[in-house]
């Protein structure tokens, strides 16, 4: 399901809408799939407090959103640009690729709590499809 | 299938009460006929299902949605029973509609989001870990029947 022209220029208009909040939406994104999700707490064990709202998870949030945001620059070669976080994901993190939609999901929540009128079906749709397209290539190198 | 606390119970409840099912309902469905547009198979009779507009546009959709969104009225009303519940709807949707049991998952997770939309920040991370726990027992029901 590869990414058309308009997916493209969709992902990176919305991508320029939410911007000033990204790190609001990764922080509460991760939360969320934490909370909602507790099997996806096992990656993150040496964490003192995985509440959402915690002082960790707000900082990884803040992390993950931004290398989405690096991505959607990148997004004409998803694979190559995400390259070396492929390796890191797959060789060192070991996080197993199935967690990817999760937290892919718990974005989409999280985006449409904070923007439910740009947030239109057309945009969910391309934000799905970037989202899916950026975890295929954060899975690349597993194997 | 499931022993619900009196707080999830109540959780649960209070989400649902404040959902309006003539309007989330056809917004829901459209949605995923927008999202997953594959879905759009089951749909043959609908009339135009052509673009996004079309869809979120279209009676029949919308029609549909309420009937999709009304029948997780009964799952509300049993939560100690959903596996029952659903036992007759199961085997309609795999005997005789035909409908690949992942769809379920697909509107459970799309119809999440547009309750997030609706709620806002009061949708927190606690309720929507339990409205998706309800989800997952309601997507498992609906899957019961097909084996």
């Amino acid at each position: 399901m590869s990414l058309t022209a308009k997916d493209k220029s969709v992902v990176k208009a919305f991508w320029g809408k939410i911007s000033g909040k990204a790190d609001v939406v990764g922080a509460e994104a991760l939360g969320r799939m934490l909370t909602a999700y507790p099997q996806t707490k096992t990656y993150f064990s040496h964490w003192a407090d995985l509440s959402p709202g915690s002082a960790p998870v707000k900082k990884h949030g803040g992390v993950i959103m931004g290398a989405i945001g690096n991505a959607v620059g990148v997004i004409d070669d998803l694979v190559g640009g995400l390259s070396a976080l492929s390796d890191l994901h797959a060789f060192e993190l070991r996080v197993d690729p199935g967690n990817f939609k999760i937290l892919s999901h718990n974005i989409l929540v999280t985006l449409a709590i904070h923007f439910p009128a740009d947030f239109t079906p057309e945009v969910h749709i391309a934000v799905d499809k970037f989202l899916a397209a950026l975890s295929a290539a954060l899975a690349d190198k597993y194997r | 299938m499931v022993d619900w606390t009196d707080a999830e119970k109540s959780t649960i409840s209070a989400v649902w009460g404040k959902v309006d099912i003539n309007e989330v309902g056809p917004l829901a469905l459209a949605s995923v006929l927008v999202v997953y547009p594959w879905t759009q198979r089951y749909f043959g009779s609908f009339g135009d299902v052509s673009t996004a507009a079309a869809i979120m546009g279209n009676p029949k959709v919308a029609a549909h949605g309420k009937v999709v969104c009304g029948a997780l009225d009964k799952a509300v009303k049993n939560m100690g029973n959903i596996l029952a519940t659903y036992k007759s709807l199961s085997e309609t949707h795999a005997n005789k509609l035909f409908v690949d049991p992942d769809n379920f998952r697909v509107l459970a997770d799309v119809l999440t989001i547009v309750i997030a939309a609706k709620f806002g920040a009061a949708f927190t991370p606690e309720i929507q870990a339990t409205w998706q726990k309800f989800m997952k027992v309601v997507v498992a029901a609906m899957g019961s029947r097909y084996f």
